[in-house]
């Protein structure tokens, strides 16, 4: 008894004298003081206890970098140029990065731990990057796996951006899912609504975000996400635009459709929709009304599934259907958005049209 | 008298090279005990990556055995009459390694960024390489301990460390050779390994201690 007594005492006594001795080792040596990241050359700077990645330094700094996987090292949406004091690049990196971009100083924030002082370029256009918490105020069925989140801003209330633009929706820890991820979703609402977002979300089988939405997710709820971010938005050259979307890559269109209506556009727009059946269309009597009001829009929803009997519009791909549709040689501009199938498809199509790669716009979502 | 104390300070420091000769060659920790073997396969394609883990086991063996080795002579030896201490060590050794590793880790983060980026991830790695389990216990099992712990720790990581470099030469040359189907990969690691193996056993009890 004794002699079990004392050995759980000695292993109890050495395991809390070699914790004790960890956590003041912590406490003296993990410790790099106050560091101060600088961004965009003096344009903004962060002042942070060192120890943390950059990507969570920044973010407690109120600069928010995409990212998807949640600072675990995967995803590589958090990539920064880290112009000084970031270090050699380390093993979790290196798959992530070209060689081309080691040799520019490129970093995946995340895998980069705060030493020293730093000093990092970021897009510009991050820096009005914000972390908003809104209500859920409406979910709509749009089709049968597709749905339209109406979000009500409470802190910041409003937001700024220009159509095309995403945002990350943070899924809180559920069922199996032990921790909180982002995704990214395009905003599908008008700027001029600036109290409120609105999202298109289709589901993905066993995808963590839209089955959360899907399932658990109710109106009343509170979610928490940051944006705006991307680059796709319309251009400023005025020339006659083709629009090419599938499935849930409707979202940017609709946005920028009703805020080309609401600030008097004239540019020729062609919007040509792909899905498998009838039962996959949405916001068609929406779309068809604003077609036969604008003069310069012109809807074009195409079915390539089989029992589309009934079915009077276009038939077939949707890369089919433009190829049919669009002439040769065009001056327009191409909008895609859609699965990167579908998108490389489409691409092949418009070079095909002589629409060259600068004025072609695509957000690829995998 | 004079000559005598030289003698012994001579056969001690003659001891000491013993005990590291023999802990790195004749009883090389991976090619006659066989311990460590994940790494060991999984890590010898490159010289490169091979000596990044083979300095770590290096470091990491030389500090374990010397940090086990005060464990068992100050808290073990005097308690023996009342506790297991021939069992319970098994279980304090692994514990003090895995402290010990978390440790080196800060220190060496602190002291010198560009020898924590070497080690990088095979530091945190070789906390359960049973390598290292494996170097105390046969340290205390020898009764070596005090500065003769971090002789034969040493001599136990360098021996580990050179036979996984030999590998990964030989691995290297191996890639453009053609070797049966069946046999690529971990199968001819293996076979090699025992031909390496029978190499170094040959040498076993010529270092009398």
């Amino acid at each position: 008894m004794i002699t079990i007594l004392i050995s759980v005492g000695v292993t109890c006594g050495l395991m809390l004298a070699l914790t004790v001795l960890l956590l003041l080792a912590e406490r003296r040596l993990v410790n790099f003081g106050r560091c101060k990241i600088d961004v965009n050359h003096g344009a903004k700077s962060v002042e942070i206890e060192g120890g943390e990645s950059l990507l969570a330094s920044l973010k407690s700094g109120g600069i928010y970098l995409p990212s998807a996987c949640g600072g675990r090292g995967t995803c590589a949406y958090c990539k920064c140029v880290v112009t000084s004091g970031g270090g050699p690049v380390v093993p979790t990196e290196e798959p992530l990065l070209t060689g081309e971009e080691i040799k520019n100083n490129v970093r995946i924030s995340c895998q980069v731990k705060v030493r020293n002082d730093l000093a990092v370029e970021i897009p510009e256009e991050l820096l009005s990057v914000r972390e908003y918490t809104g209500r859920v105020e409406r979910i709509r069925d749009l089709t049968h796996d597709i749905k339209e989140l109406r979000i009500r801003l409470l802190d910041p209330p409003t937001i700024e951006y220009a159509p095309g633009r995403y945002v990350q929706l943070e899924t809180p820890a559920y069922g199996d899912n032990p921790e909180g991820v982002f995704r990214a979703y395009s905003l599908s609402s008008v700027p001029s609504d600036a109290g409120y977002i609105e999202l298109v979300i289709r589901l993905v089988p066993n995808g963590l975000c839209t089955t959360w939405v899907f399932e658990h997710l109710h109106e009343g709820d509170e979610v928490h996400f940051t944006g705006p971010f991307g680059d796709f938005r319309l251009s400023e050259t005025g020339k006659p635009m083709i629009w090419i979307a599938g499935g849930s890559g409707m979202a940017p269109f609709w946005s920028m459709i009703r805020h080309l209506k609401e600030t008097g556009n004239s540019r020729p727009v062609t919007y040509f929709f792909g899905a498998v059946a009838q039962r996959d269309l949405f916001y068609l009597e929406e779309l068809t009304a604003l077609a036969e009001e604008l003069p310069w829009f012109e809807f074009i929803p195409a079915l390539s599934g089989k029992d589309i009997a009934d079915w009077s519009g276009e038939k077939g791909l949707i890369t089919d259907v433009v190829r049919r549709r669009v002439e040769a040689d065009t001056p327009a501009e191409g909008y895609l958005c859609g699965s990167p199938g579908m998108i490389d498809a489409a691409i092949a199509v418009l070079h095909e049209k002589g629409i060259t790669d600068e004025r072609i716009f695509f957000d690829k979502f995998a | 008298m004079m000559i005598l104390a030289a003698q012994t300070e001579t056969n001690y420091a003659l001891s000491l090279l013993l005990i590291l000769l023999s802990a790195t060659f004749t009883e090389n920790i991976l090619l006659t005990r066989f311990l460590g073997m994940c790494p060991f396969l999984s890590i010898s394609r490159q010289l490169r990556g091979a000596a990044g883990m083979g300095v770590a086991v290096v470091f990491v063996t030389t500090i374990t055995c010397a940090a086990n080795a005060a464990l068992y002579q100050f808290v073990l030896l005097p308690l023996k009459d009342y506790i297991p201490a021939e069992s319970l060590k098994l279980i304090l050794f692994i514990v003090m390694i895995a402290a010990v590793v978390q440790l080196l880790e800060m220190i060496v983060e602190r002291i010198s960024i560009r020898l924590y980026f070497a080690l990088g991830i095979f530091l945190p790695l070789i906390t359960v390489n049973c390598a290292i389990l494996g170097a105390s216990l046969f340290m205390v099992n020898q009764d070596m301990l005090g500065i003769r712990s971090v002789v034969y720790g040493f001599g136990a990581g360098a021996g580990w460390c050179i036979a996984i470099l030999l590998m990964a030469g030989i691995r290297q040359r191996l890639a453009k050779a053609n070797v049966p189907a069946g046999l690529e990969g971990p199968g001819i690691t293996l076979i090699i390994t025992g031909i390496m193996a029978l190499a170094f056993v040959i040498f076993q009890g010529m270092i009398q201690k």
